[in-house]
């Protein structure tokens, strides 16, 4: 709590005592009214002059006022009752004040612990970054002062505070705060690193590559606390609903208090003004629009907060509400469901040849480390995957004549024994056939001494999380999934036909895949989102064209932060499914929010009118649909994974 | 140009009386007000002194709820 929340602390209490020991003095008439504008005063003073400065400055329909004219005419009243010689009612007016200011308080105090509990989970921002003296010694520093190219030493335990490249120390690092990724991940000597990042185990150093402002935490930490600046519908929706509500209210409560007892007065009836100005002040508390305009930024700001510890970020609440109603999700192919990395995916030996190899490592063995030797030289992503595949270490000396054949592939002899490796076409200039079925991707056959010894499939390899991912989506309500690719059709259609996507278009150009996007988008019905998901190096024209941009694997890139609507920071396409889970869950209690108030007050409201409704409900209605509007909102921030 | 200012205010409904009085402030172009993170975010109209419209936002704001605060520097 705050010092000033300490200090409504006390006068709540005070105000609490103070009215159990008035309960129990006698009725001293006018007297009373004294007594009881004691408490009324402490706990009220600043609501009153709220009310009052709100009046001079031409800004009337508050709450404050609502309570000021509500506790006011509840004390006069009292007051008029007095005089008249009945007994009058003051405990309602101060307990109405005190019952306004517990909710207030509440109010406050939880929203500022949830606001602290999403700070924390975000809570990524280095304080520090340690530089070496010449005497061995560390030196803090503030990380904005770190120019590019400063040598930074990163101790276990530490944050790394600025993006840079390890020059020193192996270390293993845990991206959680970043990623959502509790798996730690290992780095050394020359890799990239990226800030927000913990080191666990060794001492790093790190060169900086870029500035602090410009470094991947600040930029993340930019991102998510502007995020609530981008209001939703429902945001903007209660914005503009309060600005009529409140004043509505307020001419109705006056038509209340005046209306009915002119009608009595012409009916010939007793006017009865106290028993209408009393229904009239209990509509007024009634209707305070707290738990609407309260809960609902808190829900989409937990939603928000709670998605960002999962790893996603979202760059706005409107962008959390497009995800929600999300039926159509249109995915770029590599590096999105595939890991965008070649591999050799399958190793044919054909057998005729396979019979004529006696070494002790088998015929698969020799064939494999004949291939990568012919690739040797190469620096093709092809040849590096054939090399990577075989795993060891290459002594090239063995290599000699070697000949690129272009189109067709490379030859050379390997220890004095002549090896091709390439496509079709180089075997049939050697005059060798070779199998034409062989599965998706692309195939080095290999020609050993001549005789054709069999291929390497090479392909981008599917992620291994991608076909829940895709079966998560069609389970959360997506109506059609696409995948758009420059890739050709065999390779398309089967990752496609793999993963259970409904639509595959193939071989596009990236312009290609904008006008594919808005082919889709005329399609979709209103109130139905598409959503683009790409790696975001080279989609950026559609990212921003879709309903909602999607970037993933996006560390350290800041085209995607740019360009995209929600960053998936690592690379899993899971987190989809997740986040559109995610998103309906906050809406769900944002609708929940807006129907459970406006009904709660709507009763009230008409019961209050009629006078059935007493000031005790009314102050239920008030501030006990805010505590649970509250409460209700608070649950967006917890994420089942 | 658009600046992004701390904020301290109490309630929801008193942010949203900020933004509304912000916005109608001459040389602001937009006002958003963010309760949760406390922060408002004006976006200025084109060669307007910043510093001078955001006494005047200050001022509106003052107005319209007397307990808030714009960090200004």
């Amino acid at each position: 709590m705050t010092k000033k929340q300490k200090k409504v602390l006390y006068r709540i209490i005070i105000t609490a005592v103070l009215l159990v020991i008035l309960h129990f003095v006698p009725d001293l008439g006018v007297f009373t009214f004294f007594l009881y504008l004691i408490p009324y005063g402490i706990i009220g003073y600043d609501i009153l002059k709220k009310a009052f400065k709100g009046i001079r400055n031409g800004e009337v329909f508050d709450e404050n006022f609502l309570m000021a004219v509500a506790t006011v005419g509840a004390m006069a009243l009292a007051l008029y009752e007095e005089i008249k010689g009945g007994t009058g009612e003051f405990t309602e007016g101060v307990a109405v004040m005190l019952f306004y200011q517990i909710g207030e308080l509440f109010q406050a105090v939880a929203v500022g612990k949830s606001r602290k509990n999403i700070t924390a989970l975000m809570d990524i921002r280095p304080d520090y970054a340690n530089i070496e003296k010449e005497d061995g010694s560390l030196e803090q520093v503030d990380p904005d002062d770190v120019e590019i190219g400063t040598v930074i030493v990163v101790c276990p335990g530490e944050k790394v505070p600025i993006d840079g490249k390890i020059i020193q120390g192996s270390s293993t690092v845990n991206t959680s705060a970043l990623t959502g990724e509790s798996v730690p991940r290992s780095v050394s000597e020359g890799d990239e690193i990226i800030s927000g990042c913990v080191n666990l185990s060794g001492l790093l150093k790190i060169e900086t590559s870029k500035e602090f402002g410009e470094s991947t935490v600040s930029k993340i930490l930019d991102l998510v606390e502007n995020s609530s600046m981008k209001k939703s519908r429902s945001e903007n929706f209660i914005s503009k609903f309060a600005k009529y509500y409140t004043p509505a209210v307020c001419y109705s409560a006056l038509a209340l208090a005046i209306i009915p007892p002119i009608f009595n007065l012409i009916l010939g009836n007793p006017m009865a003004f106290d028993v209408w100005i009393i229904r009239a002040l209990t509509f007024l508390v009634i209707s305070c629009p707290c738990a609407l305009v309260i809960s609902i930024p808190l829900s989409f700001f937990g939603g928000i907060g709670g998605a960002s510890a999962c790893g996603i970020l979202v760059k706005g609440s409107n962008y959390l509400e497009a995800m929600a109603k999300t039926k159509y999700v249109v995915f770029d192919k590599t590096g999105t469901l595939t890991k965008g990395v070649f591999q050799v995916t399958k190793t044919y030996v054909d057998s005729e040849w396979a019979k004529t190899i006696t070494t002790a490592n088998g015929a698969e063995a020799t064939f494999l480390s004949l291939a990568a030797y012919v690739e040797g030289f190469s620096n093709h992503p092809i040849s590096k995957s054939i090399k990577d595949a075989y795993g060891k270490e290459l002594d090239l000396s063995r290599v000699t004549e070697v000949e690129e054949v272009s189109g067709h592939g490379v030859k050379a002899k390997v220890d004095g024994v002549s090896v091709a490796a390439g496509n079709q076409k180089l075997m049939r200039a050697l005059g060798l056939s070779c199998p034409a079925d062989t599965g998706v991707g692309t195939v080095v056959h290999v020609a050993i001494d001549g005789v054709y010894a069999g291929y390497l499939l090479i392909s981008d390899v599917i992620k291994d999380q991608a076909k829940e991912a895709i079966a998560g989506l069609k389970a959360a309500g997506v109506k059609k999934t696409v995948m758009l690719t420059g890739d050709n059709k065999g390779v398309a259609d089967y990752v496609a036909s793999t993963l259970g996507i409904d639509q595959v278009e193939s071989e596009l150009l990236p312009a290609d895949k904008v006008t594919w996007v808005e082919k889709l988008l005329n399609q979709k019905e209103k109130g139905e989102n598409l959503a683009f998901v790409g790696d975001g190096i080279n989609d950026a024209p559609v990212l921003s064209r879709a309903d909602i941009g999607i970037a993933m694997g996006a560390l350290g890139s800041d085209a995607a932060i740019e360009a995209a609507d929600i960053v998936l920071m690592d690379d899993n396409p899971i987190r989809i499914a997740l986040t559109m889970k995610i998103a309906r869950k906050c809406l769900t209690i944002v609708y929940e929010n807006i129907v459970f108030a406006l009904a709660v007050k709507a009763v009230c409201l008409v019961l209050g009118a009629f006078g059935v409704a007493n000031m005790w409900m009314a102050i239920f209605a008030d501030v006990g649909v805010m505590v649970i509007a509250v409460l209700n909102a608070i649950r967006c921030l917890k994420v089942k994974q | 140009m658009k600046k992004t200012y701390k904020i301290e205010v109490d309630c929801a409904n008193c942010a949203l009386k900020m933004e509304e009085a912000a916005k109608t402030v001459a040389g602001v172009a937009d006002a958003t007000v963010a309760f949760m993170t406390q922060k408002m975010k004006v976006e200025f109209v084109e060669g307007a002194d910043d510093k001078e419209v955001m006494q005047n936002v200050l001022k509106a704001c003052k107005k319209v709820e007397d307990d808030c605060e714009i960090f200004l520097d």
